[in-house]
């Protein structure tokens, strides 16, 4: 559970995004493009479940990419080669289902661009033809662009304030491709309101499209129901039952709404570090 | 004249609910000694047999009356290896206290007049923890060579695991979560069984040998057959209940909408009760609803409003159960200790729908009054909604105890392993073997949610015939 690596892959306009390598060799040995771990920083931290970026069983490593947000991200982005976290589990949910797709489509937004790398690299192994788009609100907080350039067929880079790349949001982008060409799999990774706006694009084209969602999560192996979504009128967990579900079915505003059970707590909390 | 019972003691409940300290305090010795006479050494003792371990209770209550303290404490250690918290959590007045011969015929559980059982093995499992008193591996040759994993660290597989420690066996124990003990640790708060007791308990087990692995999820980083593989004669499966139960009825995911699992979870194994000192999150409600009618749904209550005591809220903690009180499945303790602490009961009511504001958040419940019907299969009349008796309960917070169902992470990857409709593992009750030789199991995936000590009984059973299978192969 050491972490052997850290590297800073953005840090602008308030925003940080840590790549972070950790030597787990059981869960590197297993661990499938779409899944995730649990993890604590510390003994009085929270669990937290994040995707794992990238896997390499010889060196018995797994990679994570996290974006600060509450304490818990602050603290994992904050450590340093050579610490230790207190626990790490996996690899859990369902690995996304590699197979011949065709033509592809990935849409990752800030930090959940990292989360489509494993699965564009999955898919473009399984002989398909990989676009993706890629989007953040600014340059400096773009990540894995080279990584996923060399992975992809295409990739599509879209800033909201235009610093680089186009101009606008991924959406954009995805509704001139998919007018364009045919596609068999549209997977998208990002903010909410962003995997929202993306089944409502590809809703009209009839693509398959699937989306991995954040939801909140304390043991990650069905027993707390915490991350429970409606999908299609039905409840399902997302820790055992995804992450990943069709985009199409899910219940955006109730995802939404139950991940900001604790935004009070956590800006509470986050105050009295800031003041400490 | 009979002798009075000695009850134990418990703090005042206007203390307790400000902390998560231990609320029954164990007997001292002349309370031991007083409660341990009035058993009358029953020449037949039917309490044995209402002990789903067959603990020799008749004999160590009477070592206890001689003062054999140590005598008592290694006749309970032949059965059951985890008296100190049997004592404090064994639902007894269902089970030995019910058998006693003090119990009046009829009744659905122990009388007040039956032996205190529990107590007093409690106050022999802390004595005999106190003293540091051991119980030895027997040295086994053939026995010593093997190795048999465990998965899951909960009662069932921490007892399954002594079992075999003591005969010599290695055993290496799996745990998914971070820290040992399974339900007993998450979902059991800590002023009905103390961490330090069950610490102490888990202590003992890796005295005897035992191994345990956390953060590893048998099924997911390691799979049956690789345990095979990798060496193992035997496999125990103690994977416990896993997926919470909810109601199905509108708004049930509102937010604020509480499993009994994830509430208890938070809080137990989290300390979300020290936030921000601990950094997991739980909310408070002003005006919490609990559903159910079991141990868990009390234990929840209890919790929920030492979280308002604690946070200066005005405690509303309120248990709304779809039958009446006599149907409740829990501990009586726990229900007399409940409504001690100021939890109100709201009896035959049946939930409807839950109602938010704007943001997601419950606001309100809706639901139906209920009469008793006829008596279902399992015996419990069973509630029937009066038409038009619909209500709303103000809530902001809501915790759903209506039961557990089978966890799918092991058995949905072992084809081999053959489940039931529900998703429990099917085991031959003879020998609690699962349908792939080798891999027996036990507890709260065979055949569903029961008590700790029953599930200790299917464990202790599977330990059996895992030993018979291993010296089989030893042969």
């Amino acid at each position: 559970m050491k972490i052997t690596s850290r590297e800073v892959l953005a840090d602008s306009q308030g925003v940080s995004i840590v790549k972070l390598v950790i030597q787990s060799p059981a869960i590197a040995a297993k661990a499938k493009a779409g899944q995730f771990v649990v993890l604590m920083v510390k003994e009085e931290g929270e669990r937290i479940p994040l995707t794992i970026v990238e896997a390499d069983p010889g060196k018995g490593t797994v990679t994570l990419i996290v974006q600060e947000a509450g304490l818990t991200t602050k603290l994992l982005a904050g450590a340093k080669a050579g610490d230790s976290l207190y626990s790490i589990v996996g690899p859990l949910g369902h690995p996304t289902v590699i197979k011949n797709y065709g033509k592809a489509i990935l849409v990752g937004g800030g930090v959940g661009i990292a989360e489509i790398y494993p699965v564009a690299k999955a898919l473009k192994g399984a002989g398909n033809h990989v676009t993706v788009i890629i989007g953040s609100r600014a340059k400096g907080l773009l990540i894995l662009e080279r990584e996923l350039k060399a992975a992809a067929d295409d990739c599509i880079v879209m800033t909201d304030d235009g610093s680089y790349g186009r101009k606008g949001f991924v959406t954009e982008a995805l509704k001139e491709l998919l007018e364009r060409s045919k596609y068999g799999l549209v997977y998208a990774v990002g903010p909410i309101p962003m995997m929202k706006a993306v089944s409502g694009v590809t809703r009209p084209f009839g693509v398959f499209t699937l989306a991995s969602l954040n939801a909140l999560m304390v043991d990650g192996t069905g027993m707390c129901g915490c991350c429970r979504v409606s999908v299609g009128g039905k409840v399902k967990f997302s820790c055992v039952d995804g992450p990943e579900f069709d985009a199409g079915q899910v219940d955006w505003q109730e995802l939404s709404s139950r991940n900001s059970i604790y935004n009070e707590k956590e800006k509470h909390i986050c105050r009295l570090r800031n003041a400490g | 004249m009979k002798k009075e019972p000695v009850k134990a003691k418990e703090r005042d409940s206007a203390a307790r609910v400000r902390d998560f300290e231990e609320v029954v305090q164990v007997f001292s010795e002349a309370e031991a000694l007083r409660e341990a006479a009035r058993c009358i050494q029953c020449k037949e003792p039917k309490c044995v047999s209402g002990c789903p371990v067959g603990i020799d209770i008749k004999t160590f209550i009477g070592q206890m009356a001689k003062k054999d303290y140590d005598g008592a404490y290694f006749t309970i250690r032949r059965k059951n290896n985890f008296p100190s918290i049997c004592g404090r959590v064994c639902p007894a007045e269902y089970q030995c206290r019910k058998a006693c011969v003090f119990t009046k015929k009829g009744e659905p559980f122990a009388s007040r007049e039956a032996i205190g059982i529990h107590f007093l093995e409690r106050f022999i499992g802390d004595y005999g923890a106190g003293k540091a008193l051991r119980v030895k591996a027997a040295g086994d040759d053939a026995l010593s060579r093997v190795k048999v994993a465990v998965v899951g660290s909960g009662p069932a597989g921490l007892c399954c695991a002594g079992e075999l420690a003591r005969r010599g066996i290695k055993v290496v124990v799996f745990e998914g979560l971070h820290k040992t003990g399974g339900v007993l640790r998450y979902g059991i708060p800590p002023f009905r069984l103390p961490r330090d007791i069950l610490d102490l308990e888990i202590d003992s087990l890796k005295k005897l040998g035992v191994e345990i692995r956390t953060n590893t999820i048998i099924g997911r980083v390691k799979a049956v057959d690789e345990l095979f593989a990798e060496g193992f004669s035997a496999i125990f499966l103690g994977l416990g209940a896993g997926i919470p139960s909810f109601l199905g009825i509108p708004g049930e995911n509102l937010c604020n909408i509480y499993s009994a699992n994830e509430f208890l979870t938070r809080v137990n194994l989290m300390s979300a009760h020290k936030y921000p000192a601990y950094h997991t999150p739980v909310n408070i409600g002003r005006h919490i609803v609990i559903i159910g009618g079991g141990n868990t749904a009390m234990d929840a209550a209890r919790v929920a409003i030492r979280l308002q005591h604690m946070n200066g809220i005005e405690p509303d903690t309120t248990i709304a159960y779809r039958r009446t009180e006599i149907e409740m499945p829990a501990r009586r303790l726990e229900i007399e200790h409940a409504r001690e602490e100021g939890v109100k009961f709201r009896m035959l009511v049946k939930p409807e729908e839950f109602m938010g504001d704007e943001k997601g958040f419950v606001k309100k419940m809706r639901a139906s009054r209920c009469e008793l019907g006829e008596p279902d299969a399992g015996g419990r009349r069973r509630p029937v909604v009066i038409p038009g008796s619909s209500f709303e309960i103000g809530c902001d917070m809501a915790v759903i105890a209506v039961g557990l169902g089978a966890n799918k992470i092991l058995t949905g990857v072992t084809p081999r392993l053959k489940t039931d409709k529900y998703g429990d593992v099917i085991v031959d009750p003879e020998t609690m073997q699962t349908s792939i030789k080798g891999v027996f199991a036990g507890g709260d995936i065979v055949g569903g949610e029961g008590t700790v000590i029953e599930a200790m009984g299917m464990a202790k059973k599977a330990a059996g015939a895992i030993i018979d299978h291993l010296g089989r192969k030893a042969d």
